[in-house]
């Protein structure tokens, strides 16, 4: 007999061997073909990793089961991630699977490129459809997760550069199983929400599993059907997702999105200090020829007239002016022509020449009088000769001798 | 003359309507009674602007739905 403490239960062996088996194998790296793929109801999914030599059980629990991106099928070559882990009940041990992917091409590219050709047919991506990002916007809404690098990010560069913002943050799940849908959901929410001006929806870098949610068809409609202007931020620069086709505009990160859709506030303050000078110097302007044009006038003709009135009539009034002197000279000239005129036919109308012949001019109280009937007797009359004036008394009156 | 209402509209009409009166401006032939009120109006609304801008702290709330589709907005702690 061996000695008794060297002894052991088949359960205590068991468990050495699990401690030192999981110890060993806590993360491994398979490849093999799939056989006996089986979902369990429980949704567990249960197969057999086999190449020529050998073959491992493999499972797969529900919520890393449900976070595949393609439809395990016997025949299938994958790599697989886990940890090797014994099962004591049946004294076997199995390959608990986290991540299992097509190897090759892969089945997540085939499925991320036929996506693509199909929305890309129905127009999702072209450059019409595209809304523009608004310049100035005041309220952005963020779908992305509340504890990830993007948040972070995007606030740190709005902090910076335009800190008036109001930051609207939709948490949703990124990866994952249902993360997609959560995404959608949050760019719907925010739609219905409203008074949004724009939408930054994405995350922070991680492998092309992670970004996969991005890769969705139900995050690319909820992204087409926003009313709301979308900003892709998904992760690594060089990846392109399903969203960033759709998306009104694309940034390779969630800082640089944030870069894109806010202007720098000390920027925008100049631009608007700018406009407010050169409206202020176009009026300053504008005021100075206008004050000269008022004092023109008001000092010219006393007029006082509102400064929009006078602007408008000044040309008219200066036309008015200008033409009033004009007929006012000629108006003098022509009356002193024609004094003068009249001067010279006056004297050639002398009457001295006419008197020297014997006529005589009679006045009665300094007027002409050239007929008898207007005479009395007893009136004064002068009689102007052409040498002399003689007062004299009317005798007699009556009508024409003849 | 009562001073003439102005929407206090959001950041983007404002810069726009600062836009439009530069350029009518520029383009002359606008009188000059017009022309001042037009000032006074961009004074007003780079003002705004000014107040807009002036905020220094990042205002950041987070938008969730209960159960019965209701919007709900509270506040973020730092990240």
């Amino acid at each position: 007999m061996p000695p008794s403490q060297s002894v052991v239960s088949v359960s205590e062996i068991t468990r050495q061997i699990k401690s030192s088996i999981e110890l060993r194998f806590p993360r491994v790296w398979v490849e093999g073909e799939i056989s006996n793929c089986k979902f369990h109801t429980s949704g567990h999914l249960y197969f057999t990793l086999k190449d020529e030599g050998a073959q491992i059980s493999a499972t797969m629990w529900r919520n890393r089961a449900a976070r595949l991106l393609f439809d395990p099928q016997d025949g299938m070559k994958v790599v697989a991630r886990g940890g090797i882990t014994v099962y004591p009940p049946r004294g076997s041990y199995q390959l608990d699977v986290e991540h299992l992917q097509p190897k090759g091409i892969g089945e997540l590219q085939l499925a991320f490129e036929r996506l693509k050709q199909r929305l890309d047919a129905e127009g999702l991506f072209r450059p019409e459809r595209k809304k523009p990002i608004p310049s100035f916007p005041e309220r952005i809404g963020v779908v992305t997760s509340e504890s990830g690098a993007a948040l972070h990010d995007i606030r740190t560069v709005l902090e910076r550069r335009m800190p008036s913002i109001e930051l609207i943050l939709l948490p949703v799940r990124v990866q994952g199983p249902g993360a997609a849908e959560e995404i959608a959901n949050g760019l719907r929410a925010l739609n219905q929400y409203g008074e949004i001006d724009v939408i930054i929806v994405g995350r922070g870098g991680g492998s092309a599993e992670d970004l996969w949610s991005f890769n969705e068809e139900v995050v690319a409609r909820a992204i087409a059907a926003s009313g709301i202007p979308v900003v892709s931020a998904v992760g690594h620069e060089v990846d392109f997702t399903i969203a960033d086709f759709v998306a009104d505009l694309r940034a390779p990160t969630p800082s640089a999105a944030a870069e894109m859709v806010v202007r720098d506030r000390i920027e925008l303050l100049e631009v608007i200090r700018n406009m407010c000078y050169t409206v202020r110097q176009s009026i300053e302007e504008g005021v100075k020829r206008y004050a000269e044009s008022v004092e023109r006038i008001v000092t010219g003709s006393g007029f006082a007239r509102p400064a929009g009135l006078v602007r408008e009539s000044m040309q008219r009034v200066d036309e008015l002016e200008h033409d009033l002197i004009l007929r006012m000279r000629e108006h003098v000239r022509r009356t002193s022509d024609r004094s003068v005129g009249l001067g010279r036919r006056l004297e050639a109308l002398n009457p001295s020449a006419v008197l020297r012949r014997g006529y005589a001019i009679v006045r009665k109280k300094n007027s002409v009088v050239s007929t008898a009937r207007e005479w009395i007797p007893g009136d004064e009359a002068s009689v102007q000769f052409h040498d002399g004036t003689i007062l004299t008394e009317v005798r007699s009156s009556g009508e024409e001798d003849t | 003359m009562s001073p003439r209402k102005i929407k206090r509209g959001t950041l983007e009409e404002s810069i726009k309507r600062l836009e439009n009166i530069v350029e009518s401006l520029e383009q002359g032939e606008i009188p000059l009674e017009q022309a001042v009120e037009l000032y006074e109006e961009a004074v007003r609304i780079s003002r705004e602007c000014g107040e807009k801008l002036k905020a220094t702290e990042l205002r950041i709330k987070r938008l969730t739905k209960d159960l019965g589709g209701q919007f709900e907005l509270s506040d973020i702690g730092d990240t």
